[in-house]
């Protein structure tokens, strides 16, 4: 192993951790739980046409490969006019497929709530809103922690497919120096590392959480 | 809460009520008087419809059939409620529960002034110096900052009575507010009971505690498969049964051990 190619390449490689994989996976992860949510309440609406399309959403997305996703959205959109940067494709394309996984996630949550928190926040005179919003979604957070997480830490290492769209997040980086130096195996180990690195982080920070919202686990 | 003088129009008064689960005709007609100030005992074989009574009381269950008046709000069954009167409903009533349904994720205080503050828009710093009186009086001041879970089954309860009462409805109702506490926790909540009804509170209490009802409650409806079979002063409907269903649950409740 070239010692003095990990030092030099480690640098780079964890900047563009740092400017590429985590700013894409803040990003899709928030704008991808505003979709969960309204993908799982929408399941959970009663409403037969609106839960039908959340249905449909959440198939599809759980049943096609995110590569082929990014590639539809980058690729193929731009034959019906719509042309994105990598960017935007890449947060796109990862928004998407977090809303679905997320979706399920978030329904079993809420579905996981018993039925007389509903009761006592309608007793106390609350709307359906209300009570989803105050008692039944905060709770249902509590639940959906430990697999959000999950997800989160898989979105993590989902970014670096958008280096095929050429987006210059860590794998991306670590391409463009290998690619001239040759030192495939020791830059690509690089990259494992830094991945594997922000993945230890991310767990304790996991582990962390729920131990403060365990205060009061019921 | 000053007590009233006995005053001739009750305070709650439903009228045939009705309510079918499919098949399953629960309630067949139950008419139901409580005057202000009085304590109004619920009693009857499990599944003879004394829950879903309660829960119409509070617009959690909505009869099929009948109608309603609690202080001056008056309800007609018939269609289904509109969402303002089923708000007047929760408003005029506050419920109880067997198993509590405190709010896990909220501080003692936080379950006693969500309702206050953000459903009857009460401000923050007049509702929270009430429901610090009112957790006072229960015994439980101190417990203010703690969670749920927290608490002894009897103290969950007492939180369940006063969020009720922090809501300052017309009338307080009760289902079984001691049947999932441990035996040497029943006594705790029930004073809290007896102390409400000493204060002058309307309460309608569907309970299994024959002494409570006994010593506390001001009447007594008996209830059997979706109707009131019989209704009257405890000592008379415990003392004297005039109906033989009512006799055998008496028997039976009484049993061996009385
Ligand atoms: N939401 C519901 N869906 C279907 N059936 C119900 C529902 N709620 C109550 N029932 C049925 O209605 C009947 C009366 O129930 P209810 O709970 O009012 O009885 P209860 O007198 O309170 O009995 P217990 O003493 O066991 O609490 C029962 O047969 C019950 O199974
Ligand atoms: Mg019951």
């Amino acid at each position: 192993m070239d010692w003095q190619l990990v030092l030099d390449s480690i640098g780079p490689v964890a900047l563009g951790g740092l400017t590429g994989t985590i700013p894409l996976t803040l990003a899709s992860f928030s704008l991808g739980l505003v979709i969960a949510i309204g993908m799982a309440l929408a399941r959970i609406s009663g409403i037969a046409w609106l839960s039908g399309l959340a249905r449909a959403y959440i198939s599809i997305i759980r049943g096609t490969p995110m590569l082929v996703q990014l590639f539809v959205i980058f690729y193929g959109m731009p034959q019906i006019g719509i042309t994105l940067d990598p960017w935007p494709s890449a947060i796109i394309a990862l928004s998407l497929n977090v809303g679905g996984y997320a979706a399920e996630i978030i329904r079993a949550a809420i579905l996981s709530i018993p039925r007389g928190q509903w009761e006592a926040a309608a007793m106390i005179g609350m709307s359906r809103g209300q009570a989803l919003g105050r008692i039944v979604l905060p709770q249902a957070a509590r639940v959906s922690v430990p697999p959000l997480s999950n997800t989160f830490i898989s979105l993590v290492k989902d970014t670096s497919l958008a280096s095929v769209i050429l987006v210059t997040e860590l794998l991306r980086v670590a391409q463009r120096i290998a690619a001239p130096s040759g030192e495939f195996l020791t830059i690509y180990l690089v990259a494992a590392a830094v991945y594997w690195v922000i993945c230890l982080v991310l767990a304790a920070g996991q582990d962390r959480l729920e131990r403060k919202l365990d205060r009061y686990a019921v | 809460m000053p007590s009233e003088p006995p005053a001739p129009a009750p305070l709650l008064s439903a009228r045939g009520l009705h309510k079918s689960f499919g098949d399953n005709h629960v309630l067949r007609g139950v008419d139901l008087d409580i005057a202000p100030g009085t304590v109004h005992a619920l009693i009857g074989p499990s599944g003879s419809g004394k829950t879903t009574v309660l829960r119409s009381l509070n617009g959690l269950e909505s009869p099929d059939a009948g109608s309603l008046r609690i202080a001056d709000l008056e309800l007609d069954f018939a269609r289904p409620l509109g969402r303002r009167e089923r708000a007047a409903l929760h408003r005029a009533s506050a419920m109880v529960f067997q198993q509590h349904h405190l709010f896990p994720h909220l501080t003692v205080l936080g379950n006693v002034t969500v309702g206050p503050i953000r459903v009857q828009g009460r401000p923050k710093a007049e509702a929270t110096a009430d429901a610090l009186a009112l957790l006072e009086r229960v015994g439980l001041r101190e417990k203010a900052d703690a969670y749920p879970s927290s608490l002894s089954g009897g103290q969950q309860q007492r939180v369940g009575i006063v969020r009720a009462l922090a809501l300052q409805p017309s009338m307080l109702l009760f289902d079984e507010p001691t049947s999932s506490l441990d035996p040497e926790l029943v006594g705790e909540v029930l004073a809290v009971m007896t102390e409400l009804a000493g204060e002058g509170w309307t309460m309608a209490v569907v309970t299994h505690e024959l002494r409570f009802a006994r010593e506390v409650a001001d009447e007594v409806s008996f209830f059997d498969e979706g109707v009131v079979v019989e209704r009257g002063a405890p000592e008379r409907v415990f003392g004297d049964p005039r109906h033989e269903r009512t006799k055998r649950f008496l028997r039976r409740l009484q049993g061996p051990f009385a």
